[in-house]
């Protein structure tokens, strides 16, 4: 089983649906995934939803730290949401709530971010 | 309780990292895990295989890693074995958030992962001879038993 993901942009937010395992092997393409489609469309910003993700491991880490980085540096904003509790751990262990924005599901995280449906 | 162990070897492909951890769970399911348990098992094994390739092996897909899974009175020891460049300073690889490689977008966190998700870790290495990590999980089951 490998990575699928959903990728739409809506109102200059991408929006990151993930579907599957997130590990080393199918960290690579994902990364290079969001790098691109960010730029083809313009987003500034950044939803990253769990929700459909199955198994996650240190390289799913990686690449949230990694498109923080990257989109803060740019003047924007990460946000993630609809996290399954097995992630939820990891991310909670790796102190990365204390910078990057958490909220329940999509709607929410366009609410953070001031985009109204 | 019946004591049982398998062993594998798999190439330092990133492909077989998802082999790996499904093969794992399938042999340890005979001690009725919870999701949980099961879980905190594939998470581990996915950390040890990866740093077998991405550090042991530097990405080298040609390599060999072996895997041993022992039950042994309802409990899982796990070892995950390559024989790459090892690790010159354990307590500072051991360190939460400490990578040799933040280039690659590693966060450091994989041995604190295996740490918290499993009841023991211990973590052998010759610099230049290879890594070993042995893992244990005790599942609940058990201690209710033993109780
Ligand atoms: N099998 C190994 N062979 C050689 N060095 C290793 C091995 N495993 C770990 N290390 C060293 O220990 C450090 C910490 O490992 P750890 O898994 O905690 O973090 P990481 O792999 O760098 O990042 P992450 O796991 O979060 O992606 C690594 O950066 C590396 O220097
Ligand atoms: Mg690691």
């Amino acid at each position: 089983m490998g990575l699928a993901c959903e990728m739409r942009c809506k109102n200059r937010v991408l929006i990151v649906r993930m579907q599957g395992e997130l590990d080393h092997h199918t960290a690579e393409n994902l990364r290079e995934e969001i790098i691109q489609q960010k730029e083809l469309s313009n987003c500034i910003h950044i939803i990253m939803n769990f929700q459909n993700l199955s198994f996650m491991d240190s390289s799913g880490l990686g690449v949230v730290f990694g498109r923080f980085k990257q989109i803060r540096s740019q003047g924007g904003e990460l946000v993630v949401c609809s996290v399954p509790p097995s992630i939820h751990r990891i991310f909670e262990m790796s102190g990365l709530y204390k910078v990057v924005p958490y909220v329940n599901n999509e709607e929410a995280a366009l609410d953070f971010l001031g985009v109204t449906k | 309780m019946m004591n049982n162990k398998m062993s594998f070897t798999i190439l330092s492909r990133s492909e077989n990292e998802h082999f790996a951890r499904i093969v794992v769970a399938a042999f340890i399911a005979q001690l009725d895990p919870t999701v949980e348990e099961l879980t905190d098992i594939k998470t581990s094994v996915s950390e040890a295989v990866t740093n077998c390739i991405i550090h042991g092996y530097r990405n080298d897909p040609t390599q060999e890693i072996i895997i041993t899974v022992e039950l042994r009175d309802g409990e899982a020891w796990i070892s995950v074995q390559d024989f790459g460049e090892g690790i010159e300073d354990l307590a500072q690889a051991r360190m939460p958030l400490y990578t040799s490689k933040p280039d690659l977008e590693r966060s450091g966190m994989g041995f604190t992962i295996m740490e918290n998700f499993m009841n023991h870790l211990t973590v052998y290495s010759i610099p230049g001879k290879g890594t070993t990590v042995e893992m244990v999980k005790v599942f609940s089951k058990t201690i209710a038993v033993v109780k």
